[in-house]
């Protein structure tokens, strides 16, 4: 076998049936979210395909960029293990198990959604999920933010968009030139990379 | 045809404001589908929203769901296609360049610049949303004692939210 046929690991490369097969069992056994986690277990621990250190580069790319952080870590990982096609059955088969169910949630909310007692019932799973949300807002904070100047760029964005109705667009590239100009590289700055790396028992909204 | 045209063009353009996660298009969603297009209502996107956190795979399967309701299966399938398209092919491609960017001295201040303006989404998107559910102190409630569970302990997610779901319902009946 040539080393093309190798993951970084050294272990075999997986075929695309294979990749399509772990992804899927993954996309199907995430429930409540925490997918990271999941993708750290399947990916790292139980098949060997990457090291922790490339997980966690990976998943800051996943991180920066737009996108959820489970598919762009489905294509950044497929693409290194089989190209292209990797990458398509990695999302594919992290999407399929929850697209499916939702669309059903979907046909049966048509159904029985009208009722007092699901009203009831989804307003209740609604509240926690604000608490989810806020979780995820405090332990992705606590690790991005730094200075006073960042704690004034979370409460300027928030407070454009959720008070004044500004569009996130606008508020996106306003708020986003000003704090990477704020940020900008400067004679005399030390970067360390391992302090905003993220962290994999971290609960991210993927 | 039309209404898979409006499908397309909506959840293509929120793909690219899923800075940091989806969360960071909440209120674009919100604006788009309940007051532009009136696809469902304020508490109907909230239910699918917060259905779409239990269930498995990336979180924003709830896609599929509005799209279903406008326009039946084809509609689930153009919304997850426009949603997930974009973002793909872009990290797709900057994926392959990022070893050349991982030295460029921009990209440490564009990560914690964007770092906290998607902080600033996020937080936007909670205060939307909690105007929307948290509208009695029972539902307050819930959400302190989810975010508290959540915060301090590793449970999963998904049972204190559906534990909230039926302290909801028997709240009803009471």
């Amino acid at each position: 076998m040539s080393d093309d046929e190798r993951t970084w690991e050294g272990e075999p490369r997986p075929s695309l049936r294979r990749i399509f097969w772990v992804f899927l069992v993954m996309g199907a056994t995430s429930l409540g979210g925490g997918v990271v986690g999941y993708l750290r277990t399947g990916l790292v621990t139980r098949n060997r395909w990457l090291d922790d250190v490339t997980f966690v580069e990976l998943l800051s790319i996943s991180q920066t960029l737009p996108g959820l952080n489970a598919t762009n870590m489905s294509i950044l990982v497929g693409d290194r293990l089989r190209g292209g096609w990797g990458a398509l059955l990695a999302t594919l088969g992290m999407c399929l198990p929850g697209a499916t169910l939702m669309t059903a949630a979907a046909f049966a909310y048509g159904v029985g959604g009208d009722s007092p007692a699901s009203k009831a019932f989804l307003h209740g799973i609604a509240a926690g999920a604000v608490g989810l949300i806020v979780v995820v807002m405090v332990q992705l904070g606590s690790r991005v933010l730094k200075t006073i100047a960042d704690y004034v760029f979370v409460l300027a964005t928030a407070a454009a968009v959720a008070g004044f109705h500004v569009s996130v667009p606008y508020a996106l590239i306003v708020a986003g030139i000003i704090a990477i100009w704020w940020h900008r590289p400067r004679e005399g700055k030390v970067y360390h990379p391992t302090t905003d790396k993220p962290q994999i028992g971290e609960r991210h909204h993927e | 045809m039309k209404q898979l045209g409006d499908i397309a063009g909506v959840f293509a353009y929120l793909s690219l404001l899923t800075v940091g996660g989806g969360m960071a298009a909440f209120p674009e969603l919100k604006t788009l589908t309940v007051d532009t297009y009136h696809w469902v209502t304020f508490p109907e996107m909230l239910h699918f929203y917060s259905l779409g956190q239990l269930a498995p795979g990336p979180n924003m399967m709830m896609v599929a769901s509005i799209g279903a309701v406008v326009a039946g299966i084809p509609g689930a399938l153009v919304a997850l296609i426009a949603f997930f398209l974009p973002t793909g092919i872009l990290t797709f491609v900057i994926g392959r360049v990022w070893t050349h960017l991982a030295t460029w001295r921009w990209r440490p201040a564009i990560q914690a610049g964007l770092g906290s303006v998607s902080v600033g989404l996020v937080l936007a998107g909670a205060i939307i949303m909690g105007r929307g559910a948290l509208t009695t102190v029972l539902y307050a409630a819930l959400a302190i004692v989810v975010f508290l569970l959540l915060w301090k302990t590793k449970i999963n997610p998904a049972y204190p939210i559906v534990a909230s779901g039926v302290i909801g319902l028997v709240a009803h009946y009471l």
